[in-house]
């Protein structure tokens, strides 16, 4: 599986898939060039170890249209936009993880190893703020999840966190709907 | 700058659990405070402002005992290498003047924040040997001080935001600085490295992110931070992935002295022979040497040289400490002496107190 790149016919290490009007293209790049044409990251290492293989709806065809692009609008807040966070590796503010949600969804699952929800602390004075049903329900849907997927030991980590917040385990009829619990995920960010 | 070489330094401990072949384990938590930009998007005003924020909030939150706040745009080069050097600042944070800081705490240095880092918080607790648990509490605890007078920007999905998205959710690295001379010796080291990029690690030198591996020292850390608790990634690492890592070195280190004996006891004693007599010395060749000593040493070959010695010389012949020793900038010819001075000395028979 030793391919060469596809500009210079050193080694490549990048392989772009770009799916554009349904045709799936493929591309080899060695590192340099792949940086190039603004693929990897530059100067942060761990994005760029990561990013070395991974799928655009957008591409060669999008860049040209970038101005108008729906991808290229900036973030709201900081300003920089989606191309700039390829660039550096990284964003620009809290908000950009609302503004960018759709690119950053499936980037982050992939850098996390698949993992798509927080499980963990959560900080006191954002458990005030942060709307208290939208927690809890995200933790019942992942406990759910755990004990669909037998993970025994995650369902009671999860369990005790609902324990903690002095809500019943098993939602109650008022409570809302768990599927709105990851709609909005701005709680904690910048005005 | 109040740093003293023969300070209590904690990661220079010698008594700590699985110090045969851990040397340190380090936790720490990216922090962001909501409102702001991340530090690489603020600009000088929002820097200094976030900057202001953080050392009340630090100062006043009673991390410890005492905590030293280190403006590190105040700083000549030699002292900001020297907190590279001594692991409580990255080589990045060493860059630029823009508004950046550190607090440490004084004297053990086993608590130290970076300020406008890639994050506006880094909260790094380190401890000797094998000790994650210990080390995440006092992370922890400092994180609850500080953001019980702060906003931390925080989603329920992603958790705790941070400019880096491979750190998102937690927020928490947990690494260890290993020591493997005997994986190298016996050629299985690659083999290892393997294994544990295997395991989801991320594997770097002494001195982080693309540095080489000096003395023989590795650090290995987590690569993801969403998904898990805090607690199950601690377990993870602190029982499952660090000591198969550590079994793969004792048994290497077992074989040498069990099959090649004599292989073995030379690469220790040679080594130590060649830092008592020296008269130059490269830093990279008394990184290796050091560290195949401290093989002799917590393999019980060499009795004359405490590991406390032996520790403490890894810190100081380095370049900027040296140069602090020594008040002075030097070329790299009379580093080399003086290293070589340093070292001699320090390692001198009979064995001094
Ligand atoms: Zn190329
Ligand atoms: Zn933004």
């Amino acid at each position: 599986m030793s391919h060469q790149c596809d500009r210079c016919g050193k080694p490549a290490t990048v392989h772009e898939v770009t799916v554009h009007a349904g045709e799936k293209v493929e591309r080899n790049l060695c590192q340099e060039c792949a940086r190039e044409e603004g693929l990897v990251a530059g100067p942060h290492a761990p994005i760029n170890e990561l990013i070395t293989k991974f799928v655009m709806s957008h591409g060669a065809a999008a860049k040209k249209q970038s101005a108008q692009s729906p991808r290229a609008k900036p973030c709201p807040v900081c300003g920089i936009t989606l191309a700039q966070f390829k660039q550096s590796g990284l964003l620009g503010c809290p908000s950009c993880y609302t503004s960018f949600a759709d690119a950053l969804a499936p980037l982050i699952e992939r850098m996390q190893q698949g993992a798509t929800h927080h499980s963990g602390k959560t900080p006191r004075r954002a458990g005030a703020t942060v709307d208290r049903h939208e927690r809890i329900a995200l933790l019942r849907r992942q406990l759910h999840d755990a004990i669909q997927a037998e993970q025994y030991e995650r369902a009671a980590s999860l369990r005790d966190q609902i324990i903690q917040t002095g809500e019943p385990v098993a939602p109650s009829s008022d409570t809302p709907d768990p599927q709105n619990a990851c709609g909005g995920d701005d709680g904690r960010e910048a005005p | 700058m109040t740093h003293e070489a023969d300070q209590p330094i904690e990661w220079l401990r010698c008594d700590a659990p699985a110090s045969d072949v851990v040397i340190t384990s380090r936790v720490r938590l990216a922090r962001n405070f909501a409102g702001f930009p991340f530090t690489g998007r603020a600009d000088t005003s929002e820097r200094a402002q976030i900057l202001r924020i953080a050392q009340s909030q630090i100062l006043d939150a009673d991390l410890a005992p005492k905590v030293m706040w280190v403006d590190i745009t105040e700083l000549s080069d030699t002292e900001r290498r020297v907190l590279v050097e001594r692991h409580l600042i990255s080589s990045n944070h060493a860059e630029g003047d823009q508004p950046r800081a550190v607090a440490v705490s004084s004297p053990d240095e086993r608590l130290a924040i970076m300020v406008n880092e890639e994050d506006h918080l880094r909260i790094q607790v380190i401890r000797a040997g094998l000790d994650l648990t210990d080390a995440f509490e006092q992370a922890n605890t400092a994180d609850d001080k500080i953001e019980s007078r702060a906003d931390f920007a925080f989603s329920p999905r992603f958790g705790y935001l941070t400019a880096c998205p491979t750190n998102v959710g937690t927020g928490l690295r947990v690494s260890a600085m290993l020591h493997l001379p005997a994986l190298r010796l016996t050629g299985d080291l690659e083999k290892v490295k393997r294994a544990a990029k295997g395991m989801n690690l991320a594997v770097r030198g002494f001195f982080g992110e693309g540095s080489e591996a000096a003395g023989d020292l590795y650090q290995i850390s987590n690569q993801t931070t969403l998904g898990r608790s805090e607690r199950e990634i601690l377990q993870q690492f602190e029982q499952v992935v660090v000591p198969r890592i550590m079994e793969f070195e004792r048994s290497a280190r077992l074989t040498l002295a069990q099959k090649r004996p004599y292989f073995f006891e030379d690469q220790i004693f040679r080594a130590l022979a060649i830092l008592r007599s020296a008269r130059l010395m490269k830093i990279e060749e008394a990184m290796t040497l050091l560290g195949v000593v401290r093989l002799g040493i917590v393999s019980s070959l060499i009795n004359d040289v405490p590991l406390a010695t032996l520790h403490n010389l890894i810190l100081n012949v380095q370049t900027a400490h040296l140069q602090r020793t020594h008040k002075r900038n030097m070329s790299q010819r009379e580093r080399r002496i003086e290293r070589a001075a340093l070292i001699r000395n320090a390692l001198k028979e009979p064995n001094h107190g």
